[in-house]
C-alpha cells in the first residue's frame, strides 16, 4: 500500500505544483476554478485512454510512439505556459493597480482560461497515464484492489497538499511582487518542460544529444534526493543534462522572456487603456 | 580557444550519430532484468531492445542514463542510450524497484 502511495505522490507532485502556481497566477480571472477542474477532468480521462492504449502507442512511430507522445504533450504544455506568461505580462499592471481587478474583456479572459485548461490537462495526462499503469500492474500482481486504491488515494492527497501549500504560499506574496514571482515560476516550469521534451526526443533517437552530459552535478545534488526532486519538478533540474537539453531549456527561457518584454504593459504615465 | 574546444566537443558525438547503433537485448522476466549487467563500448550510441516477458507493465528508468520508458506487458521496445563516458550507469524498473535492478557498464 505504501509503495503505491509513494509512487503516486511522486507522479502527482509535478501536476499538483503546476496547478498550484497557475491557480495563484490566474486568481484574478473569473470562473477560474471551473476551468481548472475541467482541465483536471480532461487530463484524468486522457490518462485512462493513454494507459488503455499503452500497448499500441508503444508500437507507433517505429517503436517510438511513447517518446513522440510525451514530447508532444510537453511541447503543448510549454506553448500554453509561454502564452500564459506573455498574456500576463500584458495585463499584470492593470491587475496590480486594480488589486482585485477582473479582466474587462471577457473574451480575452476566456482565451487565457482555455489555455490554462489545456495546460492543466496536459500536466495531469502526462503523469496520470503512468500512474494508472503502475496501479494496474500492482493490482494484477495480487495486491488487493482496495489496498492499491487506498495507497493511490493517500499519495494523491499528499501531492494535492503540496500543491495547495504552494498556492496559499503564493497568495501571501505582496501584490506588487506577486506577478513577478509567478511569472518567474512559470518561466522555470516552461524551460524545465522543454528540457524534458528534448530528453524524450533524444531517447527516441529523433535528436542527437550533442555533448552528453555537458556537466555532472549529481555528486552535489542527486536527482533522487528530496531537494533534487523538488528542483526537478519546479525548475527542470537535471544533474546530467545533454547539450541539446540545455539548448532547449535556454532557448525556451529566452523566447518567453523576449515575448514578455515585447508585449509588456505600458507604464502608467503613457497608458491609454 | 575555449569556444573552439567547445565546438569540437559538440561535434564529436555527431560522428557517433552517423553509424547505425548496435542493438543490445534486455529481457524483463519475473520483475528482474536479464542480463542484469550490460557491457557496452564507451563513446558509442547503442540501442537497448527491451523485451518485457511479464504480463504487467514495467518502467525502465535510470537517473544516471537520464532515461525513462514504460514497457507494456509482453511488449518489445527500444531505448537509445549513449554515447557514454566510461563508467557504471545503474537502471531499475520503477514499478518493481525491489527486484528489477541492473547496470550498464561503459568501457
Amino acid at each position: 500500500m505504501f509503495g503505491a502511495a509513494i509512487i503516486v505522490f511522486r507522479e502527482s507532485l509535478e501536476a499538483a505544483l503546476l496547478i498550484g502556481i497557475i491557480a495563484a497566477a490566474a486568481r484574478t480571472l473569473p470562473n477560474r476554478n471551473r476551468w481548472l477542474w475541467s482541465g483536471v477532468g480532461a487530463g484524468v480521462a486522457g490518462a485512462l485512454v493513454v494507459a488503455a492504449l499503452a500497448g499500441s502507442i508503444a508500437e507507433m512511430a517505429g517503436g517510438m510512439g511513447q517518446e513522440m507522445l510525451n514530447a508532444g504533450i510537453l511541447g503543448l504544455a510549454v506553448v500554453m505556459l509561454a502564452w500564459h506568461n506573455i498574456w500576463m505580462a500584458r495585463h499584470a499592471r492593470a491587475m496590480v493597480d486594480g488589486a482585485k481587478a477582473i479582466v474587462r474583456d471577457v473574451a480575452d479572459g476566456r482565451r487565457a482560461l482555455s489555455a490554462i485548461m489545456v495546460l492543466v490537462a496536459m500536466a495531469v495526462l502526462r503523469e496520470g497515464s503512468e500512474t494508472v499503469l503502475f496501479l494496474f500492474s500492482l493490482a494484477s500482481e495480487g495486491e488487493s484492489t482496495a489496498q492499491v486504491l487506498a495507497g493511490g488515494a493517500l499519495g494523491l492527497v499528499a501531492g494535492a497538499v503540496v500543491g495547495y501549500t504552494m498556492y496559499t504560499g503564493l497568495l501571501h506574496v505582496p501584490i506588487r511582487w506577486f506577478f513577478t514571482v509567478t511569472a518567474g515560476l512559470v518561466l522555470l516550469l516552461a524551460a524545465g518542460m522543454a528540457g524534458q521534451m528534448a530528453r524524450f526526443l533524444i531517447q527516441g533517437d529523433i535528436l542527437p544529444p550533442l555533448a552528453n552530459p555537458i556537466w555532472d552535478t549529481s555528486a552535489w545534488l542527486s536527482s533522487s534526493s528530496a531537494g533534487g526532486t523538488l528542483l526537478h519538478v519546479l525548475a527542470g533540474y537535471d544533474p546530467r543534462p545533454s547539450a541539446m537539453q540545455a539548448l532547449f531549456y535556454l532557448g525556451t527561457m529566452v523566447a518567453i522572456g523576449l515575448g514578455m518584454y515585447l508585449v509588456r504593459a505600458p507604464s502608467p504615465a503613457r497608458a491609454s487603456v | 580557444m575555449t569556444r573552439l574546444a567547445l565546438l569540437a566537443a559538440l561535434c564529436l558525438p555527431l560522428a557517433a550519430f552517423a553509424a547505425d547503433p548496435a542493438e543490445i537485448p534486455l529481457t524483463i522476466k519475473n520483475h528482474r532484468f536479464e542480463p542484469a549487467e550490460i557491457r557496452i563500448p564507451a563513446g558509442q550510441k547503442v540501442k537497448l531492445m527491451i523485451h518485457n516477458q511479464d504480463s504487467t507493465p514495467e518502467e525502465f528508468e535510470s537517473h544516471e542514463l537520464n532515461r525513462e520508458k514504460v514497457i507494456p506487458g509482453g511488449a518489445k521496445s527500444a531505448v537509445f542510450i549513449g554515447p557514454l563516458q566510461p563508467g557504471k550507469y545503474p537502471f531499475f524498473g520503477e514499478f518493481n524497484e525491489a527486484t528489477a535492478r541492473g547496470v550498464v557498464i561503459a568501457e
